[in-house]
């Protein structure tokens, strides 16, 4: 029961991580309509850029907020280049186009930073939490817990934005309609600014926190596809969904992986929450919180 | 509206059917027939319920309650493909064209139930699929002629004005040769002669093919004109049933469609 | 000037119908094909053909493939290496394990084998569309991958996972040079394409489109979703493993499980993309495209590292390669989302006109 209780706790905070990434992605998706395949590449490219500057001598103190600066040039010239010329384009032209954006940032972040695995360091240790241990006998680790309560923060933080501000609304009347919502008024492309710049700070704080844990390599541009299970499961357009979604598949593939593993010989991390989100989609294709599609004929 | 053809006996009828989604009552214990070679037209002020019927006919969606007798047998969850082979053919009240497709393609897709190569026959092509291709396509060159738009019909469907999309629609639907064609609005959105050429075209289908017309037109000079007879429908439930004539002067239609309070 | 249609006309539907009406394209055509089968193994040097010509039939087959199902059905699908993979293993077992089995009717029941697979993995389309169908098809990629890996009966219980392509022999010649493997891919290659091509201006290309275009209207028509989405999977795999068997026979000659990754996945579906959504020509301007660009990358590199005496950090040149690939989807969605086959299209348009400007 411990040995469960301990898999599962340790499960649920992993899955947070994939939350943060799947944040992103709904961030983007719900301003703009646009399912940004590219948000693996740019935790990765943020990472990398934080990291590198760190390397070169600068404190992380200072290397963070110049990488978001650079986020921020990077929103920038993601709507001026790709996103204005493609208003109102099919939602499949959008997401193949991302497809196209992620190769670039890779490859970008590759030339400039080359291709070796680099270590973050973030003085928050991967080691148990004493108080655990001793009281409950359960190994959870200290980063885990940090990372879930940045998590936490940043999604209350999201969803008060989304539904209270003015430009949260409009952020919604965007995704809805990109030329009903320029009729109106909306400033279209200060918009997609805006959103691009906030999903590349969440892109940012998922890097540093994943690249703390794994190292900083281009594997972590396939995290982006381990988020589409959680966006299935929590919906496209939900921000408590991303986290929910996120729990239930960090939760789901450790048990797996821990409990039926042995029986079929290991490896079922890499397939199991893509299978469960397909289960899932054949008894509930938006998701579970989800907006239903409603089609008219 | 007077012409040569006979107008033969009920081939369709309705009775009670009620449809809703959810809590909204689309229709409500609705009842009329169809008589065979009919020109019968479905009106009423707009979320009257007219599209909603049209669905139920077709097989799109299935009424909760009521029965559909079409040709003597009763059918209440007839789904959209036994309606078409049974010879139901529709156009869609926002065009519905393959939009990728030319417009030879797009009349060709009416011509599928009466294929019967399957995909290795096509693969081969040599032989019994190119006859039977070049066959249809005789009949759809026929419809092409009909219609008089033989100068697009190579040009890619969406690149077309709303007016001749809609007349492409129309061959579509004709191509399937159809007993009974449902036509959502057919002339929405035309100019006058637009119209009139659209006239023109179900009046022929209807006279030279003898095709039965349910259709739905919010232009009462058309519906007065070309139609049999009327069903009226106002708020999901009918309120006239008859020769244009005695529609025109029910007072619960003039009431609806002037906006007396009910 | 040249490229005139006049005086061609047309007195029959047949000849309306042909595949390549202007006549000009028949003798194009004809000169392609006479080049391909006959100058090409003649002249071509080995490592074009085993490094550039064999690997671009086999990626434009699979591109094939994945056209019928993602182009013409309008099903997203992103298990493309999976497909390839079940061709690739199936062709080895079935090779290794019945005796006297001609390597054709291996391919052949290959690819069924691949088709059975699409038709199960086929099915949540029924219910799921776009990307969530697209986030499905990852199932099917990871997970076939993974069965490949961990049951050993289909790599035969080797320890490195690592199989050995048997030698391709039809009736007692062995193809084991570059320019007879060549041209056993070719014909494979060209028979298969031709047969997509009939089938996709026929009946069963309308109804696919029909589907992709506006699916509950084509059901009032009556294409049946059912039969018309699983079809296109069941074709769709088929061309994959066909193209894998190929692949594992023809070009590599070892391959494992791993090597039929998403990466492999992705990268077909660039060529489908760039080479143009729903256009048989597509697949294989797109295939020669992605083939082509590292090879002319690195000569690039090359020239400007001894040519100009840059300096330039190793691996540059791929990740020039993945920021050229991203530009060039982003470039051609944007500028023309049919892809290379459209601007091939307005060239010969343009052609026709020629000298004249309209």
């Amino acid at each position: 029961m411990q040995f469960f209780l301990e898999v599962l706790l340790g499960g649920l905070l992993s899955g947070i991580m994939y939350s943060l990434v799947a944040l992103g992605f709904v961030l983007i998706y719900k301003a703009s309509g646009v399912f940004n395949f590219a948000q693996g590449a740019m935790v990765f490219f943020a990472a990398l850029t934080a990291v590198g500057l760190h390397d070169m001598g600068l404190s992380l103190w200072l290397a963070v907020p110049l990488t978001m600066v650079v986020m921020i040039v990077l929103a920038f010239a993601i709507e001026k280049v790709v996103l204005r010329p493609l208003v109102n384009q099919p939602e499949i032209t959008l997401f193949m186009v991302t497809i196209g954006l992620t190769f670039f940032i890779e490859g970008l972040a590759q030339a400039i930073w080359g291709a070796s695995v680099r270590r973050l360091e973030l003085g928050i240790e991967d080691v148990p939490l004493e108080f655990l241990l001793e009281h409950a006998g359960m190994a959870i680790s200290q980063f885990d817990l940090v990372a879930a309560g940045i998590a936490f923060v940043l999604v209350a933080a999201l969803a008060i934005f989304f539904s209270k501000t003015k430009v949260g609304r409009a952020l919604r009347a965007v995704a809805d309609d990109h030329q009903a919502a320029l009729s109106i008024g909306i400033p279209l492309q200060q918009i997609w600014v805006i959103v691009w710049g906030v999903a590349g700070f969440v892109a940012l704080v998922a890097g540093l926190l994943w690249g703390a844990r794994n190292g900083v390599q281009f594997a972590l541009t396939f995290v982006a596809l381990k988020a589409l299970p959680v966006l299935i499961l929590g919906g496209f357009t939900s921000v408590p969904g991303a986290i929910v979604g996120g729990l239930i598949i960090g939760a789901s593939e450790k048990l797996a992986e821990v409990f039926l593993g042995p029986y079929v010989g290991g490896g079922i991390e890499g397939w199991f929450p893509y299978v469960l989100a397909l289960l899932f989609l054949l008894v509930r294709p938006e998701g579970l919180f989800g907006e239903k599609i409603i089609r008219r004929i | 509206m007077e012409t040569g053809r006979k107008i033969g006996g009920v081939i369709l009828s309705f009775e009670n059917i009620s449809l809703s989604f959810g809590g909204v009552k689309a229709l409500t214990n609705i009842g009329f027939d169809v008589r065979e070679h009919e020109i019968r037209a479905i009106i009423g002020p707009n979320g009257a319920g007219k599209s909603s019927m049209l669905n139920v006919i077709n097989g799109v969606y299935h009424p909760q309650e009521g029965e559909i007798i079409f040709r003597g047998k009763h059918r209440r969850g007839m789904n959209t493909y036994e309606s078409a082979k049974s010879g139901i053919a529709r156009t869609f009240q926002n065009i519905a064209l393959f939009k990728g497709m030319s417009v030879l393609d797009n009349i060709m897709t009416g011509r599928n139930l009466k294929m019967r190569s399957n995909f290795l026959l096509d693969a081969i092509y040599l032989g019994p699929a190119k006859r039977e291709e070049i066959e249809h396509r005789k009949k759809v060159e026929e419809i092409i002629d009909f219609l008089e738009i033989q100068h697009i019909r190579k040009t890619p469907v969406g690149r077309l004005a709303y007016g001749l999309q809609k007349r492409v629609e129309l061959g579509r639907a004709l191509a399937a040769e159809p007993s009974i064609l449902l036509l959502d609005e057919p002339m929405a959105g035309m100019n006058v002669e637009e119209k009139q050429d659209m006239c023109r075209f179900i009046l022929d289908v209807n006279d030279q093919l003898g095709t039965t017309i349910v259709l739905i037109e919010h232009d009462m000079g058309v519906v007065m004109d070309i139609s049999d007879r009327v069903v009226v429908l106002d708020y999901g439930k009918k309120i006239g049933d008859g020769t244009p004539d005695e529609v025109r002067s029910n007072p619960d239609v003039i009431n609806a469609y002037l906006g007396v309070a009910h | 000037m040249f490229y005139r249609e006049a005086g061609q006309f047309k007195a029959t539907y047949a000849a309306d119908n042909q595949i390549f009406p202007i006549r000009q394209d028949r003798i194009g055509m004809a000169m392609i094909l006479l080049v391909a089968f006959l100058a090409v193994p003649l002249f071509a040097s080995p490592y074009y053909l085993s490094a550039i010509l064999i690997p671009f039939l086999i990626f434009a087959l699979a591109a094939l493939g994945l056209n019928i199902l993602t182009g013409y059905a309008g099903q997203l699908s992103l298990g493309t290496a999976a497909f390839m993979a079940v061709g690739a293993f199936a062709s080895y077992n079935f090779m290794l394990r019945v005796e006297g089995m001609p390597i054709l009717v291996a391919f052949a029941l290959s690819g069924l084998c691949a088709a059975a697979v699409g038709i199960l993995f086929g099915l949540p389309s029924l219910r799921i569309r776009g990307f969530y169908l697209a986030a499905s098809t990852l199932a099917t990629q990871f997970f076939i991958v993974w069965c490949l890996t961990k049951i050993g009966w289909f790599t035969n219980y080797s320890s490195s996972g690592v199989i050995t392509a048997q030698p391709i022999e039809i009736l007692g010649y062995t193809f084991h040079t570059p320019a007879s493997k060549y041209l056993f891919v070719l014909v494979v290659v060209s028979v298969m394409a031709l047969l997509a091509k009939n089938m996709v201006r026929s009946n069963t290309g309308r109804s696919w489109m029909a589907i992709r275009d506006m699916d509950m209207a084509a059901e009032v028509i009556g294409f049946r979703q059912v039969h018309t989405k699983l079809l296109a999977f069941a074709v769709s795999s088929f061309y994959c493993g066909v193209a894998g068997a190929l692949y594992a026979y023809a070009y590599l000659g070892t391959v494992e499980p791993e090597g039929f990754s998403i990466e492999l996945s992705f990268r077909i579906l660039f060529m489908v993309i760039i080479g143009g959504i729903g256009s048989v020509l597509g697949s294989f301007l797109g295939s020669a495209f992605i083939v082509l660009l590292p090879t002319a990358l690195n000569v690039l590199f090359h020239f400007l590292e001894t040519g100009l005496g840059l300096d330039l950090p190793s691996g540059i040149s791929s990740s020039v390669e993945l920021m050229v690939f991203g530009i060039l989807i982003i470039f051609f969605l944007i500028v023309e989302p049919h892809g290379l086959a459209r601007l091939w299209q307005i060239g010969k348009e343009k052609l026709r006109l020629w000298p004249f400007p309209h």
